[in-house]
C-alpha cells in the first residue's frame, strides 16, 4: 500500500458530484482551501449543499451556481462583515438555507466525528432557530430533570475539503496559526477529507515546523493531499501570509454588477490551474 | 491629549463608553466579551476601573491589563489561549457575558441580527444567527445599538436570534440562565428591571431627551417618573479612555462627535 495520498486540486474535483454535501475548513476569511474551491467554481458540478463557518468559500460556490443549500451560522469576509456574493444570491432567493447557532454548528461536527445521532444542547431553544432549520427537533433529558433540548443532528458530509500550513504525503496535517477552527472536526466527520497545504514535507520535518500540539490531524481522517502555495488566498493564512485585503476588496466589489463579476472570474475564476491563478494574483 | 489640569469635557462617543462600561458592573470574575469598538473599549474601562477581575477576550487569547484598541502592535498580557471552539466552553458553562449589536430589538430585548423580510428571500441577508441563540439562552448579554430608530426597536423582530425575556421565560426551567444587561444606544441608556422585564427608559444621555427617545422607538418603552441624564465619565475614566484605550479615537468612528 501506498502513504503517498498526493493529488491535485482536478483530481479532488474528480471525486465529487452533483448533488453532494460538502464541508469547508477555515472560519471567515481565514484559512480556507481556495484553491480547492476555485477548482469546484470552474467545474461542472451543481446542486451542492455547502457547511461552513463560511466566508468566500461560500460566496464564490454561491456565485458561480454550484450551490442549492447552504448550512451555516454565519456567511462573513471578517473586515468585510457581510460576504456580498452570499448576500447577492440569498437577496435573489437562489439558495436554500439551513441556519443555527455557531455552537450548535460545532455539535453538527461532533456528532457526526463521533458517529452519534445528536448531540443536546440548550442553544436555539427559544429562538427562531427551529424556524429556519428544516427537521430540527428536541429532546427530552431521560433523567429527573427532565429538561427539554435541542437535539443537534449529526451533519451528513459526503466530503471535507480543509486547508493547513503543512502536512507529509502521507496526510499528517500540521496547523501554524493560532487557532485550529474546527478542521479536524471536519475530517473526522466526513466520509472523505481532502486537504491542502501550503508545503508538503517529510514527517519527521514536521517536529521541527511548530510545538507537538500543531499536528492536528492524523492521517487516517485523511484521503488527499494537495500541495498548493498561496492556497488559502486571498484569506488569511498566517503566520505564511495575512489576508489579502486589496484583492478582497476587489472580489466584494464584483458583487456589485453582472459585468464586473464575469471579468472577475474570467480572470481569477475560470483559470486552468492554481499555479496560473498565482500568476494572475502575483503570488 | 488632556492639558494640564483641566479635562475637555466628555465627547457623545465617550458618555456612551463609560454607559456601556456600566453593563459590567457586579459581575465579577468572567470573561468579558463586546464585540465592536465601542463595546471594546468599555469594556476595558470597567476592567481597568471598577472590575478588575474580568477576563477580557481578545481572540484566540483571554487578556489581562488595558492595551490600547486597535493597534496589532501592541503588547498583551495573554492569560490564556482561547481558540473559537474553546470559547464554546466558555459561553456553555455561564460564565461569560456578551456585547452584541442588534439590526432590531423589541420590547423583551428578542434580538435580530440574521436578516430583514422573508427568510426564504430575504429583502437585506444580514449576519445570520451567529453565537446569539448560544450567548443568551447561557450567559449575559447586553447591547450597543449605535443607532437608535423605528427601524431598530421594532414592535415585533423579522427573526428571533438572541431571546428576549417574554420567550425565555415561556421555556421554564430551560430558560434559567438568561439575562440580559444594559441597552445602550446613541441616545440613551435601557434595562429591563421591571416586573415584566419590559423594556425600560434607565436615562437619556445629554444631547437627546425624552422625546427624542419616544420618537425613536417604535414600541412603547417603560417609563417611570423622572429620567435621569446618563451620567458623564469622571476625570479618570476620560484619561483612560483617551490615553490609554483608544489614544487612536477610533470610538468617534462609531459615534461622531456632535
Amino acid at each position: 500500500m501506498t502513504l503517498d495520498k498526493r493529488v491535485t486540486e482536478d483530481d479532488v474535483v474528480a471525486e465529487l458530484r452533483d448533488g453532494m454535501t460538502i464541508a469547508v475548513g477555515g472560519w471567515g476569511s481565514r484559512r480556507k482551501p481556495m484553491s480547492l474551491i476555485r477548482a469546484v467554481a470552474r467545474s461542472p458540478l451543481r446542486d451542492l449543499t455547502v457547511v461552513s463557518y463560511g466566508g468566500p468559500d461560500v460566496g464564490l460556490l454561491c456565485a458561480t451556481g454550484k450551490v442549492s443549500r447552504v448550512v451555516f451560522s454565519f456567511v462573513s469576509l471578517d473586515t468585510i462583515p457581510l460576504e456580498p456574493h452570499f448576500r447577492a444570491a440569498r437577496q435573489a432567493g437562489a439558495v436554500a438555507t439551513t441556519e443555527m447557532d455557531e455552537g450548535m454548528f460545532l455539535l453538527g461536527l461532533q456528532a457526526a466525528a463521533w458517529r452519534v445521532p445528536f448531540l443536546p444542547t440548550r442553544a436555539g431553544l427559544g429562538t427562531d432557530v427551529p424556524a429556519l432549520f428544516p427537521g430540527l427537533r428536541t429532546v427530552t433529558s431521560p433523567y429527573d430533570d427532565g429538561e427539554e433540548l435541542i437535539a443537534m443532528p449529526a451533519f451528513d458530509i459526503d466530503v471535507a475539503l480543509i486547508h493547513m500550513h503543512r502536512a507529509d504525503a502521507a496526510g499528517n496535517g500540521q496547523y501554524l496559526n493560532l487557532d485550529p477552527y474546527f478542521d479536524d472536526l471536519m475530517a473526522q466527520a466526513a466520509r472523505r477529507t481532502f486537504m491542502s497545504v501550503e508545503e508538503v514535507v517529510a514527517t519527521d520535518d514536521l517536529a521541527a515546523g511548530g510545538p507537538p500540539q500543531s499536528q492536528l490531524i492524523p492521517r487516517v481522517f485523511v484521503d488527499g493531499v494537495v500541495e498548493a502555495p498561496f492556497g488559502a488566498h486571498f484569506t488569511e493564512c498566517p503566520p505564511d501570509y495575512g489576508r489579502d485585503e486589496a484583492f478582497q476588496k476587489e472580489y466584494a466589489a464584483s458583487a456589485k454588477d453582472p459585468d464586473a463579476w464575469q471579468a472577475f472570474r474570467a480572470r481569477y475564476v475560470d483559470v486552468a490551474s492554481h499555479d496560473e491563478y498565482r500568476r494572475a494574483v502575483g503570488r | 491629549m488632556s492639558g494640564g489640569g483641566a479635562t475637555t469635557p466628555a465627547t457623545r462617543a465617550e458618555v456612551c463608553v463609560a454607559a456601556l462600561a456600566e453593563t459590567f458592573r457586579g459581575d465579577g470574575e468572567v470573561v468579558a466579551n463586546p464585540i465592536g469598538t465601542v463595546p471594546v473599549i468599555a469594556g476595558r474601562l470597567a476592567r481597568a476601573t471598577f472590575e478588575p477581575a474580568l477576563l477580557v477576550a481578545d481572540a484566540p487569547a483571554l487578556i489581562e491589563g488595558t492595551p490600547p484598541v486597535g493597534d496589532p502592535d501592541a503588547g498583551k498580557t495573554v492569560a490564556a489561549w482561547i481558540p473559537f471552539r474553546k470559547m464554546f466552553d466558555v459561553v456553555w458553562s455561564g460564565r461569560r457575558h456578551v456585547i452584541m449589536g442588534a439590526s432590531q430589538i423589541d420590547a423583551y430585548g428578542n434580538q435580530n441580527f440574521a436578516l430583514i423580510g422573508d427568510p426564504a428571500k430575504p429583502k437585506a441577508q444580514l449576519l445570520g444567527f451567529r453565537g446569539a441563540p448560544g450567548n443568551t439562552i447561557n450567559h449575559k448579554t447586553s447591547y450597543w445599538i449605535p443607532g437608535h430608530s423605528p427601524r431598530s426597536f421594532v414592535e415585533k423582530v423579522d427573526v428571533v436570534t438572541g431571546l428576549g425575556y417574554d420567550r425565555a421565560a415561556a421555556l421554564g426551567p430551560a430558560g434559567r440562565f438568561h439575562r440580559l444587561g444594559l441597552v445602550v444606544t446613541d441616545l440613551a441608556v435601557l434595562d429591563f428591571d421591571t416586573p415584566e422585564h419590559r423594556m425600560r427608559l434607565r436615562s437619556v444621555h445629554p444631547w437627546s431627551s425624552v422625546d427624542d427617545v419616544v420618537a425613536a422607538t417604535g414600541f412603547e418603552l417603560v417609563i417611570d417618573g423622572d429620567v435621569p441624564t446618563t451620567a458623564e465619565p469622571g476625570a479618570e475614566a476620560l484619561r483612560l479612555i483617551r490615553e490609554v484605550i483608544d489614544p487612536q479615537g477610533l470610538r468617534d468612528r462609531e459615534v461622531p462627535p456632535s
